[in-house]
């Protein structure tokens, strides 16, 4: 297999499962002829017809609504909210019933759902294309929640969350859709609620999903030239969370940076921190800092970089714990 | 209030339980009779309901007198592969459906939520308090159906009130694009607990079918046959691909909104005699007997019989106990993370 972009790893999964599985649906705004705004569903009505791959009028709580009612007949659907900042429609079936429904019936209605996010920002989008809504399903027992970061990592997570009987809320890091990876699509190695550590290093460790992650590891690249050793761990899966992971890098280098687009206050950092002082606070050397977007709305796009972590505000947050 | 009379209303028996349509709807004596009984039970553990509320042994309830006819007539018209999806105010369907009424109960004992049946063994999806989300899934599941080539229809319950939710017209405008067998079946009691029906809307409800492009009917709710018959029809027009129907069940609750509500403070008493006079099994049980269909030998033992079946309900209900603590973590998740596992340590301890 060649270089595949994110996009292009997406839409081999979402085909994989549909001709693996013909239980499984693929359904949302302009996912049929068109193959989505992303072209993430490109091919897919034509390879798997109109019956398992179709378009949905613009109605987010009814895209959400006739996945519990699909699931329950017995099908798997798949479905794409069009952009982040549109997904709020629906979230009064997520958190009503989409993420409760196997609780309320102990057990015997499963809701084997796959609901795709385009999310996060750094793409110069218009108002309500570039929001972060993790922490929104993160709260809400019942979800799991996947934001993946590299092609390949995002073919096997989208595969493992189809194929999972819980609910899974699939967070695309946008910004990353057209970058390139080279190597084997497949479904082995670390699967939902597996932290990766994708560098290591002495000094600090760097926690952080989605989009943050390149940015993380240009920071520790800068970092090492002055001879500071950052580890990157991409987290993900946001729930389940993997404690353990968090806390060996935390037991290793003492110092941790903690790096979202998402909001400061109640963002995934604040959980991450909350884990860490209750799992490795004898270990600590510094105090946990995080690097995230400010608690304001999401800004336009001459805007974003100032909003969005970048890699001189990570490297200044690692300087300061190194020298804490 | 002109719109309201805008629309006729299919009504086969009047108030009084004459014939002003055609009554012979294929049903058989037995079928009949078998209305007759449902209706006489829902009412009464209806009654039962409101009285275990008062003695504690329910939390709040919401009655439903008044309503068997828009219930019982419709569930009746389903059949054993279709699904049904109520609201929160159904017991009366679901006594049609066969539900288990003690499991059921256990919602409004507060020994569990909204699915505490099993909803494939009768056709009966779990409660949906939030009104009008349950359209949207009946819609899914009817896709789903015909997805599969079933000659199947589901049904969603709901009422005015429910109506003016955005997942009413998300249900419906996609229950007219997919092409869904589902019926989209309104109760229309007059009341979102204390709003009344001129203060929530001013169409008919029923007029609205016409607007997402398929047929709606308005029919007397409290005339069973009437509401079996239109049932039948919407659900064989679905089964057979003909696509979705609105029907809008002209009813009124009796009761309260809920135990926990006081209506007194928002309606006459006059209103609720005027519908008292258009009582649904009263209506039925005077054509029954006029017919010599039933008679009063017939509804005795029938009460009897109900009598005691309400005993073995109260009585089992009443050795419900809470289920284990153990029930707060088992079910939310097939597989659950390890953060809430170690919750369930903390919470339950090791062992």
């Amino acid at each position: 297999m060649g270089e595949l972009t994110m996009v292009a790893a997406l839409n081999a999964a979402l085909h994989d499962a549909l001709k693996e599985d013909p239980r499984t649906l693929v359904f949302g705004e302009d996912v049929g002829a068109l193959g989505g705004v992303f072209r993430v569903t490109e091919g897919l009505q034509e390879a798997f017809g109109r019956e398992r791959v179709f378009n949905t009028p613009i109605a987010e709580a009814g895209i959400a609504g006739i996945s519990v009612g699909l699931a329950m007949a017995g099908w798997r659907p798949v479905a794409e909210m069009q952009f982040d900042g549109f997904s709020y429609p629906a979230l009064d079936q997520v958190i009503g019933h989409v993420a409760k429904y196997r609780e309320r019936t102990r057990g015997r209605v499963a809701m084997p759902i796959t609901i795709r996010i385009p999310s996060f920002g750094g793409i110069k989008g218009k108002e309500h294309h570039g929001e972060s809504p993790e922490t929104y399903y993160v709260h809400t027992a019942g979800l799991k929640v996947l934001a993946p970061s590299t092609p390949l990592d995002a073919y096997r997570l989208l595969r493992l969350a189809i194929a999972d009987e819980d609910p899974v809320i699939f967070l695309e890091p946008k910004s990353r859709y057209w970058t390139k990876e080279e190597g084997e699509l497949t479904t082995e190695g670390p699967g939902i609620g597996v932290a990766r550590i994708l560098r290591e290093g002495p000094s600090c460790v760097l926690v952080t999903y989605g989009a943050m992650v390149q940015r993380c590891l240009e920071a520790a690249a800068v970092l090492e030239d002055e001879g500071i050793g950052c580890a990157v761990l991409d987290l993900r899966s946001l729930v389940p969370l993997d404690v353990e992971t968090i806390a060996g890098a935390v037991r290793t280098t003492g110092r941790v940076i903690v790096v979202h687009e998402a909001p400061l206050t109640l963002g995934m950092g604040a959980e991450v921190v909350a884990r860490i002082v209750e799992e490795a606070f004898d270990h600590l050397e510094a105090p946990v800092l995080r690097v995230t977007g400010p608690d304001v709305p999401y800004p336009p796009a001459s805007l974003e970089q100032v909003y969005l972590p970048s890699v001189q505000r990570i490297a200044a947050a690692v300087r300061k714990v190194v020298a804490y | 209030m002109s719109s309201e009379n805008a629309i006729p209303m299919v009504r086969l028996l009047a108030p009084d339980g004459s014939a002003v349509g055609d009554t012979e709807i294929g049903l058989s004596d037995d079928q009949l009779r078998e209305l007759l009984r449902l209706m006489i039970r829902a009412r009464r553990l209806d009654r039962e309901c409101w009285a275990l509320q008062r003695q504690g042994e329910l939390t709040v309830y919401p009655p439903f007198e008044g309503q068997e006819a828009a219930q019982v007539g419709s569930a009746f018209a389903l059949g054993p592969q279709d699904f049904a999806f109520p609201s929160f105010r159904e017991l009366a369907a679901a006594v049609v459906r066969g539900v288990d009424v003690v499991e059921y109960l256990q919602y409004h004992r507060g020994t569990w939520h909204g699915g505490p049946y099993d909803p494939y063994a009768s056709g009966f999806a779990p409660i949906c308090v939030p009104v009008a989300t349950q359209i949207v899934h009946a819609v899914g599941w009817a896709m789903g159906a015909r997805l599969d080539g079933m000659p199947a229809c589901a049904l969603a319950y709901f009422g005015d009130g429910s109506a003016s939710e955005g997942d009413f017209h998300e249900a419906a405008n996609m229950a007219a694009v997919f092409e869904a067998p589902v019926i989209l079946f309104c109760q229309n009691n007059g009341w979102a607990i204390s709003v009344p029906a001129r203060e929530q809307y001013v169409a008919p409800i029923a007029a609205r079918a016409a607007g997402y492009g398929f047929p709606g009917v308005r029919v007397d709710g409290n005339d069973v046959l009437a509401v079996l018959s239109v049932t039948r029809e919407a659900a064989d027009r679905a089964r057979s691909g003909g696509g979705p129907t609105l029907i809008e069940a002209m009813t009124y609750r009796i009761g309260a909104h809920s135990t926990a509500d006081d209506a007194t403070r928002y309606r006459d008493d006059a209103d609720v005699d005027a519908w008292r006079a258009r009582d649904p099994i009263l209506r039925y049980r005077a054509w029954l007997l006029g017919r010599g269909t039933v008679d009063e030998a017939w509804i005795g033992a029938t009460e009897a019989e109900t009598e005691a079946w309400v005993a073995d309900v109260r009585a089992d209900l009443a050795s419900l106990d809470a289920p284990p603590a153990s029930d707060v973590f088992d079910h939310a998740f097939a597989q659950a993370p390890g953060t809430l596992e170690h919750q369930r340590e903390e919470f339950l301890g090791g062992g």
